[in-house]
């Protein structure tokens, strides 16, 4: 039997960056063969010099990776991609500007042989506190990014530097549950939204070029207990933004506070990534030892 | 054998002001010559009498401007409303007062299927009569154990379903964390399901495709057979997908010689790009014929009252449930406003709640700024809360409204309880606010939400009595001549068909509402017990019994 498939929703109003989000991951896959399903609008968001071949329901672009439009049915998208050959690696879902993503991971929570990976909002850093104040969709903008695993707060650069530091601390304030990622022009790691997954330039090498994060991997014993420590990892505040590896006979996988443990076989290790400098790399080596 | 044929009937409410009544009216190539007396219209040559109506009332044949037509797909399986409810083929269904009385009703469908495996499907379930009431899984597995079943709610978003559904759907187990999957004791869901996402996982299993919006080809013949019983000959489809296998699908039943209804789908609004969606719109308006009209979009903005997913202005919802839930954002409602008075394609808007009604009016007065175009009619669907200064700004911006007035009854004591208190819920579906503003109205079922019967509907807007029969809101009462008004030329106009179809004048398509009482001599109470004997649709003769 394959392993689950993962799928992770990004989310976020009209105009936070979520095409040139998904842009990004589609040059930066690394090896990934990702599955682009987006959102019912049916607004093409693939950049026009990735994509090799258009069908009639399907989008080839370069490197292996697909692009469809799920429209109202989305389990029968998810389950085209699953059937695909070669498979996909993960399954990005682009929600529309007013879904609450949260809810549609949900829903793919239900569907057997899918892995609810993650949320991942963006918000345009400039312009979110005035966005939740809007008396039409205030409340929605709200909703969606406390449904964040994953906060990418997009347009940094439209922020003026000394106001950096306030903005950091009123969002981490606001939505203490999400991993903050600033950025700008949607350059987020892949690593860090999608998980350690690439074949190149990923494992030891983590793709540290750009600077923006950093990592380490912790020795687990295999008789630890699994679910205890990713539960810690998750919600501990060491700064991990992503975590996975394999204790044991089992498969953590952590994104923000969300984590989960299915059985699994692997390379004995754990892999943590955060913001470079915000990695509490003692207190990691602590939990495990 | 002539071409004309003049009708005598009993009386004809024609709908024309300068002659409102008529003894006879003759009809050639199914188009009307003229409405007067017999020695008027002779003057158009030959003809032949047909007496067929000579004790009949005729009255313009009714146009529902927001139906869906699935209501005819969803007839195929078993019907456990609350009340009494005719099908096509003309039987009255009672309704069912009690939980028992649904899963006894599920028995009996159940013992007449052959195939143990072959699912059985239910629909138009309301707990809000029934205390509220659920239905469990354990109730439904005592009906069939081996067969899934699905019984869905009448408010399209909730469906009950027994264990073996769950196993083929492989929502059979614990630990599951879903807001739209409750969660017996037992750690197993319960066997309901929340929402169209977790509803469409299911639905395969229990009859229910994933696009509850569309009808099939049976179900197209099927709702046309419920338009004879009632009166109507034009109908809209107020949210169909227009698939390339759908369009070929109706232009080919509609087609049919003996096809007894104009159907007028509106394209629903999501899957397509703002600047798509009006291409493929104008590209179908092309392709439209007498009886298959299309070249209409239909947005939605929000959610249900009732399911408290309406968007509310302040103070919101009287029970202090959370606002509901945008369907589009607003500026992709203000781009496709502007792209479709560009190109001159009518949009229908759903407005339940009045916050989104406020948005559809910001989003036109911009909108309209930029591509300014005369004679619009963009419709807001629904409608129900919309105050009186939202009204005249409807008739300030050229819109018109479609309002639910059947909503009054069936959800209207939910609506003073529970939803939005007894001042708004007095004001709901203001026909009267509506026309003193100017506003061109509608009124509407959204069957198959509740049943299709313009004459129930204007016996709603005449009375505003709720099931419990208490008189909600007797200041936005309407008389019978404006209810009929409606329910004809005003759906009419909403669709820019008031020169073809709506009243009996000269040059106007053959279509008529044969009854069998005249409805502005009776009661207004007994305005939704006139018979209906079938319908004349362009010249040709559609007996009820004969359906």
């Amino acid at each position: 039997m394959s392993a689950a498939l993962p799928v992770t929703v990004i989310g976020g109003y009209l105009g936070a960056g979520k095409t040139t989000l998904v842009n990004h991951l589609l040059r930066h896959a690394e090896g990934r063969r990702l599955a682009v399903l987006v959102n019912e609008f049916g607004e093409l968001p693939i950049d026009a010099d990735l994509i090799e071949a258009e069908g009639d329901d399907l989008i080839s672009i370069s490197g292996g990776c697909v692009c469809c439009s799920f429209g109202s049915d989305l389990t029968a998208a998810l389950l085209r991609l699953a059937a695909l050959e070669p498979r996909p690696d993960h399954v990005v879902i682009e929600a529309s500007g007013v879904a609450i993503p949260g809810a549609i991971l949900s829903s793919v929570s239900l569907l057997e042989g899918y892995r609810a990976d993650g949320v991942v909002i963006l918000a345009d850093a400039a312009g979110l506190r005035r966005s939740i104040d809007d008396p039409y969709v205030g409340d929605t903008v709200r909703a969606q990014v406390t449904g964040a695993d994953i906060i990418v707060l997009n347009k940094m650069d439209l922020v003026a530097e000394a106001s950096r530091g306030v903005l950091l601390d009123w969002v981490a304030g606001e939505w203490p549950g999400a991993a903050v990622l600033p950025v700008t022009g949607g350059a987020a790691p892949v690593d860090l939204v999608l998980g350690i997954g690439g074949t190149q330039g990923s494992g030891s090498a983590l793709g540290h070029a750009d600077g923006l994060f950093e990592s380490m991997v912790l020795k687990v014993p295999g008789d630890f207990d699994a679910a205890a420590l990713a539960e810690a990892i998750a919600t501990g505040g060491y700064g991990v933004v992503r975590a996975k590896g394999w204790v044991g006979s089992w498969l953590i996988h952590v994104v923000g506070q969300r984590w989960a443990v299915t059985p699994g076989q692997g390379a004995p290790g754990l892999v943590c990534i955060g913001l470079k400098g915000q990695l509490r790399r003692d207190g990691l080596a602590t939990l495990v030892g | 054998m002539s071409d004309i044929t003049i009708y005598p009937a009993r009386k004809i409410i024609t709908m024309n002001p300068a002659r409102p009544e008529a003894t006879h009216v003759a009809v050639r190539d199914g188009r009307i010559l003229g409405a007067g007396t017999l020695k008027e219209l002779e003057g158009w040559g030959a003809y032949e009498l047909d007496e067929r109506f000579a004790d009949k009332v005729l009255m313009p044949g009714m146009v529902e401007g927001h139906a869906h037509t699935m209501e005819g797909t969803l007839w195929r399986n078993v019907y456990v409303g609350y009340f009494d409810r005719m099908d096509p083929d003309g039987t009255v269904w009672p309704g069912l007062k009690s939980i028992d009385a649904v899963l006894a009703r599920l028995a009996e469908a159940e013992a007449v299927l052959s195939d143990p495996e072959a699912p059985l499907s239910a629909w138009q379930l309301d707990p809000i009569y029934m205390d509220n009431q659920r239905v469990n899984r354990a109730q439904l597995d005592a009906v069939s154990a081996t067969r899934p079943i699905g019984v869905l709610h009448a408010s399209v978003h909730i469906m009950n379903v027994n264990t073996r559904a769950l196993e083929l759907a492989g929502l059979m187990r614990k630990g599951i964390e879903h807001p739209g999957i409750p969660l017996g004791e037992d750690g197993y869901p319960t066997g309901e399901l929340k929402g169209p996402e977790v509803m469409g996982q299911v639905g395969a299993h229990v009859g229910y495709a994933q696009a509850l919006t569309d009808c099939d080809e049976p179900g197209l013949r099927a709702f046309a057979k419920l338009c004879v019983r009632q009166g109507v000959t034009t109908v809209t489809d107020l949210a169909a997908g227009l698939s390339p296998e759908s369009v070929e699908m109706m232009l080919r039943v509609t087609g049919e010689e003996r096809y007894p209804a104009r159907v007028v789908p509106l394209r629903y609004f999501m899957g397509l790009s703002p600047a798509d969606l009006v291409a493929e719109v104008v590209r179908l308006r092309e392709m439209s014929t007498d009886r298959l009209r299309m070249g209409r979009i239909k947005v939605v903005a929000d959610g249900s009252i009732q399911g408290f997913s309406a968007r509310m202005r302040w103070p919101g919802y009287y029970n202090g449930a959370p606002n509901g839930m945008w369907y589009i954002a607003p500026e992709q409602m203000e781009e496709i406003f502007e792209r479709a008075l560009e190109a001159g394609v009518q949009i229908h808007t759903h407005t339940n709640g009045d916050q989104a009604t406020e948005l559809a009016l910001e989003k036109m007065e911009a909108a309209l700024a930029r591509h300014p175009r005369r004679d619009h009619r963009f419709t807001l669907q629904h409608c129900q809360l919309a105050d009186a200064a939202q009204f005249r700004k409807i008739a300030a911006l050229g819109m018109c409204v479609n309002l639910f007035a059947n909503h009054h009854f069936y959800w209207g004591d939910a609506h003073y309880n529970l939803t939005v208190g007894p001042e708004r819920a007095e004001r709901m579906n203001a026909c009267r606010t509506a026309l003193e503003s100017g506003v061109p109205m509608a009124m509407h079922s959204d069957a198959p939400i509740t049943p299709l019967a313009p004459l129930f509907t204007a016996w709603c807007a005449v009375n505003r009595l709720t099931a419990s029969g208490r008189v909600q809101g007797e200041a936005e009462r309407i008389s019978v001549d404006e209810a009929l008004y409606a329910v004809t030329l005003g759906a009419a106009y909403t669709l820019h068909l008031d020169g073809e179809v709506g009243s009996i004048e000269t040059g106007k398509r053959a279509d008529f509402a044969v009854l069998e009482e005249d409805p502005t001599a009776v009661d207004g109470m007994a305005l939704k017990d006139v018979p209906v004997w079938g319908t004349v649709q362009g010249g040709r003769v559609f007996a009820a019994s004969e359906q």
